[in-house]
């Protein structure tokens, strides 16, 4: 199943990749594959924008906006006027997680 | 011979692990069902800390969970005739994958739940298995930098534990792959409604006492008489989008959820005007009303959907919500019209 298509904000930097290969075990929709000792992105509409890959690139060639991505949650950030958050801090009731 | 001992080095090392079973009680099953529909969700935890499964040594794997019960039963169940550590981190009650976005199943926490739990005393080797989902949250390497042990990702779900052991630590790319069939989006749909209950019941009410207005004022008979229908709309457009949007998710063609959801509050307003003989502006007005509230409630599944991207929920939402208050507002504007004429 797909979502939007050309909307993600992940990025692949080709020179900065070294083929590790973590992205490709991190990624819970197999965005990426090793090829020819470089990791490429099959279709990116796959992203979910999680950020598995980029946290876990340690020579940085992998960016990618993640963040809470609930709509209850940017609702909760517009009307709040901050980044998109759950409304659960600590020891607070939280709702939706 | 002497042997030079710096007392102050040594660290005790209290060997109380606590065992768990690898069986699930019905109590445990009951818990589980329980917090499937909502109830006693923020407390469903378990004390963070080591856990051992059958008896393990010091070159036993190590696995690490979070404190929310149902990921630990989860996990555990899948462990039979195992010999391993479990380390329970503390994410404050909350799944693997949430806690892993949100920053608790993190970096910083399994760095410092592997310190306190003095782990690199009670095993030799240098490997911890962390659940794949938390990799949004856990920089592997920088875990072994701040602790030396290296994080080894598992796959995806528990039943796959045992396979990805004997194979040396190896997933199969089909063990690494987030699925979403209909019986994982059931699963969530319980909770969803529960959450919604007090909206349904609210709007419930406030459509009810409406169908007594008149332009003579209020007449409560008339309510009575007339308030079953708007109030039965209403539900099925939460059962609409909540429910059978859900089940049906990619049946329907579009990609943005508030448009499945609209077609379902459609369908429903459609199927429930063939059980009341309510005058057309009436109709039009509920019609409205419902289409806005399936497509919220389904809106908001993305929060729970595997594969809904933040800039495609934003993108969504920035036209969805004024259709949807829209809808609402002249859906509502049009039944109180119509209670008046």
């Amino acid at each position: 199943m797909q979502y939007f298509k050309n909307v993600v904000t992940l990025k692949l930097d080709n020179e900065l990749c070294t083929g590790c290969g973590m992205c490709v075990i991190v990624c819970p929709h197999a965005v990426f594959e090793i090829n020819r000792g470089k990791a490429q992105i099959l279709d990116i509409n796959d992203c979910m924008e999680c950020g598995a890959c980029s946290l876990n690139c340690k020579f940085g060639a992998i960016t990618v906006r993640s963040g809470v991505g609930c709509a209850s949650g940017i609702l909760n950030g517009i009307l709040n006027g901050t980044e998109p958050s759950c409304d659960c801090g600590d020891g607070e009731k939280n709702s939706c997680c | 011979m002497a042997i030079s001992l710096n007392i102050k080095s040594l660290k005790p090392v209290v060997f109380s692990v606590p065992a768990v079973s690898t069986k699930l009680e019905f109590s445990d099953l009951i818990g589980a069902l329980k917090v499937r529909f909502g109830i006693g969700r923020n407390n469903y935890t378990i004390t963070p800390g080591l856990y051992k499964v059958g008896n393990p040594d010091s070159h036993s794997d190590v696995l690490v969970s979070a404190n929310y019960k149902l990921s630990f039963d989860m996990l555990r169940k899948n462990l039979s005739l195992l010999n391993i550590w479990i380390l329970v981190i503390d994410t404050k009650g909350i799944n693997v994958w949430c806690a892993a976005g949100k920053g608790n199943f993190g970096t910083n926490n399994v760095v410092k739940s592997i310190r306190n739990s003095s782990l690199e005393h009670i095993v030799k080797h240098r490997n911890i298995i962390l659940p794949q989902l938390s990799a949004s949250g856990v920089a592997a390497h920088k875990v072994k930098e701040q602790t030396g042990f290296r994080v080894i990702f598992g796959p995806i779900q528990a039943k796959d534990i045992k396979t990805f052991i004997e194979a040396g630590y190896k997933a199969t790319p089909a063990m690494r792959k987030i699925t979403f069939p209909m019986k994982e989006r059931a699963k969530l749909i319980p909770v969803d409604f529960m959450y919604a209950k007090y909206k349904l019941l609210l709007i419930m009410c406030l459509f009810f006492i409406f169908s007594g207005l008149d332009r003579t004022g209020f007449l409560f008979a008339k309510m009575v008489e007339t308030g079953l229908s708007p109030v039965i709309d209403i539900l099925g457009a939460f059962i609409g989008g909540i429910i059978v949007a859900v089940l049906f998710l990619p049946w329907i063609p579009f990609r943005a959820f508030a448009l499945k959801g609209a077609f379902w509050g459609l369908v429903s307003t459609i199927l429930l005007n063939r059980l009341f003989d309510v005058p057309v502006l009436e109709a039009i007005g509920m019609g409205l009303t419902s289409i806005s509230i399936a497509s919220f409630m389904t809106m908001n599944f993305t929060g729970s959907s595997t594969y809904t991207s933040l800039s495609g929920v934003q993108k969504e939402m920035k036209w969805a919500i004024p259709i949807q208050i829209a809808f609402v507002v002249v859906g509502s504007i049009l039944f109180i019209i119509s209670k008046l004429i």
